[in-house]
This record gives C-alpha cells, structure tokens and sequence, in this order.
C-alpha cells in the first residue's frame, strides 16, 4: 500500500529540525572559541550575513578546541576510564545475565512470562530511582555494611559508595534486563533436542554446554554486552550519584565542562569526540543485528 | 528449550538474580515507612514521610510540571512514532530513507548528554527561552524514536493483505488507514504511549540541560535533593512512582495475557465445531 | 482445435473474431529494479469466462493480478478493462475484488461486519447492507456465523467468508489468488466444483492464480501456462492437456514420456521420425516441424498399451524391461527400461480386479502408441 507522504515528511522534518540541525549546531561550536557572555561563545557561523558571509566565517574554524582536549589530560583519561569501567561492567553484566537468563530458559513453560514480566518490569520504573535506592545499601553505615557487620564478615565498616566499584555496581543492575533480554530470547528458542543428541553423541552436559548452547548463545551474548556497553560510556547519572571525585566518567566531564565551567565550546567539542568513540561499537552493532535479521 | 532440565543451579541463578535485581527496590520501599529520619536504621512504621512529601510544595510543583510534560510529549511522540513506522515499514523507496532510518535508531543509543547538549544549542541558536515547552520538545525528539521502533515491529509482523484487502474493497488508503490498521497496531501504539511517558517521567539529564526556571521536573528535583543526602521523604515519593509505574505495567499486561487466552480458547472452540 | 472436446458449453468466445475482449493486457511489463517479473505479455480475457493462470512460484502470475487489481503499476504496456485503460486507477477504483490467498479477513471483526466492509466503503444504506450480507451468508452456506470472528473459524468457513466478503459488491471481475491452497485435500476437491457452480450461476468473470494443475483443470474454461514473467500456452484444458506446446507445458501439466528423434517425413497431420536407434515413430505434427529437423516425440503415459506380444503395427513399438511397478489402485505405472537405456513411463486403468497373470518385474514387454494420441514437440 502506498502510504501518503504526509507519513513520511511529518516525522521526518521533526527528526531534521530536532535532531539534525542541534547536531550540526554541536558540531559547528566545537569549532568555536569560549567567550565570557551570554550564551557563553562568540557564534562563528551567523545567520545575518548570508552565504557569502558564512564563506568568510568558515576560514574562522579553528580546531583550538580539539588540540586543548588532547593537550589536557582530564579529557583523555575521562576516555579511557569511561571505556574501562564499560566494558568491566559489560563483563560483570554478563557474567551475572547469562545464569540468570539460562536459568529463564530452563524454567518450566507455564513459568517463562511472569520471568519475563519481572525482568522487564524495573526496566519501567525510573532509572534514576533505581541508583538511588543503592545509595542507601551501600553507604558507610547503609544496610550492606550493617548486614556484613552484623554476620561477622567484616569488622570495619566497607567505604564503597563514591568508588569504581559503586559505579560497577550501578550499571550492572540498571544494565541487567539489556543483558537478559536478548540472551532471553536466542536461549529460550535453541533446540533442547540439539542437548539430547550431543548427549546420545556421548557428550557431558559440561562439554555440551560449551560445544552447542554457548556458541549458538553468542549472537545474544554479543547483543547484550553492546546494549550495555554502548549507553554506559556515556553514562551521567550513575558516575554523579555513586562515584566518587576520583571516578572519572566522560559524561560527567562533559556536564560539568557545561554546567560549572560554562565552558559550551570544549563540552561540544568532548560530545563530538565521544560519538566518534561510539560510533564503532554502535555500527558493529547495527551489522550484527542486521545480520541477524537477515538470517 | 526444554522445562526438562531446571537444575538446582539454574533455580538458584534465577532466585539470587532477581533477588539482585529487586532488593534495593524494596529496601527503599520498606525505609519510605520508617519513624526515623535516619533511611537506614529501623525505628518502626510510620506514614508521616508522605504526609510531608505531599506537603512540600516544590516537589509536588515538580511532579505537575512533570507529569504536563509526560502526558504532552508522550501524546505528540506517540502520533509522530507512529507515522514514522508507518514510513518504515511501508515505504521502502523514498528520497532519504537511509537518513531517515538513521536518525530514528540513532536517538536510542545517543548518549543523554550529547542529546540534551545538542537540543540546548538549537534553542539558544533560535532564542526560544528555556522551559517547559523546551523540555516537551525534546521529550517528544527521543520519545518518538522509541515509539517507532516499537509499532514498526508490530507493523513487520502484520499481513500486508490485510491494507489491500481493505483498498480493494474500496477504502481509501486514509480509511483503510484508521479502520484496518490502527485498530490492529492499537496494542503496540498503546504500549509506546506507556513507553514514552515513562521515559518523559524518568528523564533526568535531558531535562537538565533543556529546562529552565520555574519548570523544575521532578526527577530534577529528587537529583539535586538527593546530593544534599538521602531522606525518607525522597523515599516516599520514589516508592509513589514505583507503584504507579509497576500497576500500570502489570494491570496492561494482564490485560493483554487475558485477550490472548481468550483468542486462543475461541480458536480451541473453532477447531472443535 | 479439432480433435479435442470443448467440455463445457458452447462457451468460446475467444474463437470468436467478433467477441470484445473484456480484460486485455497489451505488451505488459513488470520490473523490480533488475528482476522482470512480467515480460511483455500480451492477453485477452473475455466476459464470464474462469480464466486460470498456472505456473510454479515466481513465473510472474501473482504480479499479474496485482496489477490487474491496481497494487502494482506497470512498467511498460497498459491493462485496458472493456477498452479502458486502468492506468493511474487505484485499486479502491476499480470494478475488481480479490480473495487473497491468506484471505486477509479483518481478525478485529466478525463475519458480518467483514462482509459489510465494502459496501459500507460505497456508502450504501443500513438495511441494504443487512440483505446483502444476509444473502451473501446463503449464498456461501454461512448463515449461522455472521457474529463470529475469523479465528473462530475452520479454514473452510473462512475461505467461505472470505469468497462473500469478495463478491458481496457484486464485482466485474474476481480474483482468486491460490483460493484453495490452504484447504485440505478432500475439502479442495469438493469446493473446486463449488466455485465453478457459483461463478456460472453469478455470470461474473472469474480469474484464479494457481501452481495446482488439478485445480486449474477441474474449474477453469481456458489456463494461460506461464513461464518467467511470459505465458507459453493459452487454451482450454484439454487442448493445454492434449496439445502442450512445448516440453515445459507438457512436462509442467501432468507426465510425458520424451525420446529424441529426427523427423524423415511428414504427410498432412502426420511426422515420421526415427528414433536414435533407428525404431519408426509417427506422430502428430502440430508444429509443422520440417524433415531432417531434430524434435521430440512425445506421449503420455496412458497412452501406451502394454503387453507380452509384440503389437501388430507399423510403428510406434517399443521394446524393454520391466523396471518398477507403482499399483496406484485406481492405476498401474510401469517404468520400462528400453534397450538403449531410456526410461518410459507406461500406465494401464485397473479395470479388472486382480488380473490372473499380471506383468511383473524384469519381464520384456512391448509398449504401443497409436500416432494420433503422440506428438512432436519442438525441441
């Protein structure tokens, strides 16, 4: 049927308008200089002068930005720290997704939704009400510390909340049902006849398990740790709520480049940079999902 | 797979998962009902944090600018999802059609500070003062790709005859439009509405950088409460948004469990007759 | 032709130079970017005729009925309907309905409500659409459904809904995309005759898209045989049947036994050829195929006889082994392996119960084809 074209610009002159034209906007200030005003840089590109005006701006460009970035070293370990605590997460996910998400597929059938019902459900309920609820747990006198202290594990209270490992533990949970989801979906579908013949082949379950059910696994496994990773480089809210002032995470570099250093030009400079660093994962991703698609 | 094998090990991976997963929710849930003012030290059961959640005038200004927001951009991201699966699915030629689907995936996996960032520029660049209205826009821009997403995959699994069907017998492509497929996708348009709300609900750093005085949302507010310390009271008003959103979700669902059984015993009946 | 019966009717208005056709397509052409799905196909369709378009998936044909039902525009060519070009005419404009092959029946209404669904697009009165609805449950035997939903129907209820909701707008033209495809086999058969009862007593013109010979021999008045995106044969289903055109058509319609002959005369209908190890064949020629050309002689398996004893004629005799027996019960199949290698298929009706001394394996048999039931296909 052929739809009208109404379907099309409508949503699509939203996306350019909405979408687009800020990114180029992002963009075209990362090309910008600082400047003490409001808002807080001088424009390069302006309207008012037109076409020919723009042709003059454009040898204005200055990549001052970019070489500042390099040059301080806050930005590029804030980089590299965002991709190291993702992809320790992305692994720690996993690790606890996949017994989780087996054990699912595993459950008898009549059981299998409600699963599913509880793993989607906090997925609804607010992100940032989640990281804070884990506030409580994990600060010096929280319920973790007093739990620990009071089974004899430990006699000095854990100092954990504002460290890496708080910031770990952030996006582990907030990430899980990413993870869960599609290892959900590709376990529950896999043959259990294909476990019963590699069992009559004289296979172990051990064996069978890393033979048959993890290599057919990896198409979901791959899925979930992009899904997880993807979002948590650039995460905000976890790093600002659960790291400390040494946890440093680009997201929060970026906020606070904009918000306490007002300094609009270097935050878009550190966006532009960041979506470079994500737009690899993110087209491995598509391909993959494509691929998965198309098979 | 087969129910054949639930193992001890996988019953104690699935109990100790979910425990993870739902234990800090109800721990925050157990301490909004605390006596004390300590959210951490059991002091015995009282309702008095929602009395002074409700109390509060800020917090409540924010959850009514928070939910205005929601309900709008929620509304607007829902018709503009829609009509963009609709390009999706249905159009598979069309001028920039790459683009297009680019720009509706790519939403999902941009990182909330670059989008808010972004979406703050193009209003300064066009000096629309920062507010509500700024917030409802840029709700609706990365609502509505979600929404997309989710009818195009019910719209991928949906009998293409059916539209022609309905054209051959003479409806327009606008009536065959509302009186074939809309009724059809309704649970999937419904499902994105709840999908958009909610994440307008849940927003915080978009809201961040896009909102201005005197249009404080809600998670804005707990965030900058919760900096200054955890209290009861946050307590409370995140265990009101947990149980509104966990109702919601589990009462739709049901519904929905309920229209398959249904179905599935209709066709039971059919089979028999 | 001659020689073959017109089973039904004195209906051939495609015989006849003064009859206007009433669908005709005109050098039509159908491309999807590089694959040609219809390639420059030209045919004439006339009023009240069940007309069949068979082929195996992908020859094209659905793409036919999509542009005659306005889903699919033309490449090049046009589609006139009684002398009027369709182009440009989308399918809510069209005097054409369609069943479709998954029936398409709207799962959110009942029967009632699906049937009423086209006359309520043209705007007709309540109680109007009431009747006609009510007349349409009669007419398919469905009285008692009408506040029933789709998936609370077998597929033949359904197939039944869906046939009433496509000619409740009393259409000029029906089409059937593979109608009974999904119905079981003993419930194909029995709707077969059906349709066919149901589209003479309505006088509408019937076109059906199907990969199923039987179902297009058993309804239709004439089958256009279509091979990549071109029809290789139009004609009624005895002559397609008794005269294929080329090996394609008598291998697609049911089976032909082929040897590869060269011809050495021919004499008015009549070829004589000689096969590769000299054995005479005669047959009919149709083709006009010349002497000294390479062609095929062709015949089917029924019309070999078989025997013990060499048959008394000139020609067409054939000598072999018994190779395999298939008992059909209502047929015999024997795969005769000739001398020199080559395989024919010879069948025999079971008329007798139980014959005394039946012909069994690795017997020598000879097998017999009288001229005028074998052909000489092009080769």
């Amino acid at each position: 049927m052929k739809t009208s074209r109404f379907t099309v610009w409508l949503p699509y002159l939203w996306l350019l308008i909405f979408f687009l034209a800020p990114f180029a906007l992002v963009l075209k200030l990362s090309l910008s200089e600082p400047a003490i005003a409001i808002p807080p840089y001088n424009p390069v590109l302006t309207w008012e002068e037109g076409i020919a005006g723009w042709w003059v701006d454009l040898k204005r460009l200055s990549f001052e930005n970019y070489r500042f970035i390099t040059e301080d070293s806050l930005y590029w370990k804030s980089y590299l720290s965002s991709v190291w605590i993702a992809t320790v997460s992305t692994l720690l996910t996993l690790a606890i997704g996949f017994p989780l998400a087996y054990g699912m597929a595993r459950a008898p059938r009549a059981m299998r939704p409600v699963l599913l019902m509880l793993v989607i459900l906090p997925f609804w309920t607010s992100f940032l009400i989640r990281v804070y609820a884990w506030i409580g747990i994990l600060k010096k006198e929280g319920l973790l510390n007093q739990f620990l202290l009071w089974a004899g594990l430990i006699d000095q209270p854990l100092t954990i909340l504002n460290t890496d490992v708080a910031v770990y533990i952030g996006i582990v949970y907030s990430y899980l049902p990413f993870m869960v989801l599609p290892l959900y979906a590709n376990l529950e579908k896999q043959d259990a006849t294909l476990l019963e013949a590699a069992a009559d082949l004289g296979c172990t379950p051990f064996r069978a398990f890393w033979t048959v059910t993890w290599p057919l696994a990896l198409p979901g496994v791959l899925a979930g740790c992009f899904l997880v990773f993807i979002p948590a480089v650039g995460e905000f809210v976890i790093p600002a709520l659960l790291g400390g002032s040494d946890t440093l995470m680009i997201g929060q570099t970026l906020y606070d480049e904009f918000f306490k250093n007002r300094d609009w030009p270097v935050s878009s400079t550190v966006a532009v940079i960041l979506l470079a660093i994500l737009i690899i994962p993110i087209v491995i991703f598509q391909r993959l999902q494509q691929r998965e698609a198309g098979a | 797979m087969n129910a054949r094998g639930w193992s001890k090990f996988n019953i104690a991976s699935v109990v100790l998962g979910f425990a993870f997963l739902y234990l800090p929710i109800v721990l925050l849930i157990i301490f909004s009902f605390n006596e004390s003012k300590l959210v951490t030290v059991w002091a015995g059961f009282s309702t008095k944090w929602y009395a002074q959640a409700f109390a509060n005038q800020g917090l409540m200004d924010a959850a009514w600018v928070t939910i205005r927001v929601a309900f709008v951009s929620a509304s607007i991201a829902t018709v503009l999802g829609t009509l963009a699966a609709m390009a999706l699915a249905r159009r598979t030629a069309f001028p920039g059609r790459l683009l297009f689907s680019g720009m509706i995936y790519a939403p999902l996996v941009m990182p909330e500070v670059i989008t808010g960032l972004s979406l703050l520029l193009l209003f300064v660049a066009v000096d629309l003062d920062r507010g509500m209205t700024t917030v409802t826009l840029a709700h609706i821009t990365f609502s509505m790709c979600f929404v997309a997403v989710v009818v195009q995959a019910r719209l991928a699994g949906f009998d293409r005859s059916l539209e022609e069907a309905a054209l051959d017998l003479g409806a327009t492509p606008a009536r065959a439009f509302f009186s074939v497929t809309l009724p059809l996708i309704a649970p999937a348009v419904a499902a994105g509405w709840m999908l958009a709300f909610t994440l307008s609900l849940d927003d915080l750093v978009i809201a961040q950088f896009n909102s201005g005085p005197g249009a404080t949302t809600l998670p804005m507010k707990i965030f900058s409460q919760v900096r200054l310390g955890v209290t009861p009271e946050i307590n409370a008003i995140c265990t009101i948004l947990v149980a509104i959103v966990s109702v919601g979700v589990i009462v739709s669902s049901i519904a929905l469990k309920r229209q398959e059984v249904q179905r599935q015993r209709a066709q039971r009946l059919a089979a028999q007759a | 032709m001659k020689g073959v019966a017109s089973f039904r009717r004195d209906f051939e208005p495609w015989n006849d130079g003064s009859a206007r056709p009433f669908i005709q397509f005109d050098n039509l052409t159908k491309r999807y970017g590089a694959v040609t799905a219809v390639d420059r196909l030209s045919l004439d369709i006339y009023e009240r005729e069940f007309f069949a378009l068979l082929g195996p998936s992908g020859c094209g044909k659905t793409t036919l009925m999509r542009v005659l039902a306005g889903f699919e525009e033309a490449s090049e060519g046009a589609v006139y309907l009684e002398g009027e070009d369709l182009a440009g005419r989308p399918p809510y404009r069209r005097p054409v309905n369609m069943m479709f092959q998954s029936y398409a029946l709207f799962p959110h209404m009942d029967v009632a409500k699906n049937i009423a669904f086209g006359l309520k697009q043209d705007g007709m009165g309540k109680g109007e659409i009431t009747d006609r609805v009510a007349e349409m449950l009669t007419l398919v035997k469905m009285e008692g459904f009408a506040t029933r939903k789709p998936d609370q129907l077998s597929g033949g209820q359904r197939q039944r809904v869906a046939l009433a909701r496509s000619l409740a707008k009393q259409p000029r033209l029906l089409l059937l995309d593979e109608p009974l495809g999904a119905l079981d086999r003993k419930l194909r058969e029995e709707t077969q005759f059906e349709l066919v009862d149901l589209q003479e007593r309505l006088g509408i013109t019937f076109m059906i898209v199907t990969h199923d010979q039987e179902e297009a021999m058993t309804m239709a008045d004439r089958i256009a045989v279509m091979d990549v995106g071109q029809i290789v044969q139009v004609a009624p289903p005895a002559e397609i049947y008794e005269r294929p055109a080329s090996r394609y058509v008598a291998d697609f319609l049911g089976d032909m036994n082929f040897l590869p002959t060269t011809i050495t005369s021919t004499k008015g209908d009549l070829a004589t050829m000689e096969g590769e190890d000299g054995t005479v064949l005669k047959a009919l020629n149709p083709h006009q195929a010349t002497i000294g050309r390479n062609a095929w002689f062709a015949a089917r398996p029924e019309k070999f006889r078989i025997s013990r004893n060499r048959p008394v004629a000139a020609c067409n005799v054939l000598q072999g082994e018994v190779w395999d027996i298939a008992y059909l019960g209502d047929l015999t199949i024997y795969k005769v392996r000739l001398g020199d290698g080559t395989f024919i298929k010879a069948s025999q009706l079971n008329r007798d119960v139980m014959a005394d001394d039946p012909i069994t394996w690795e017997e020598q048999v000879w097998l017999h084809a009288d001229p005028q039931t074998a052909l000489v296909l092009p080769a």
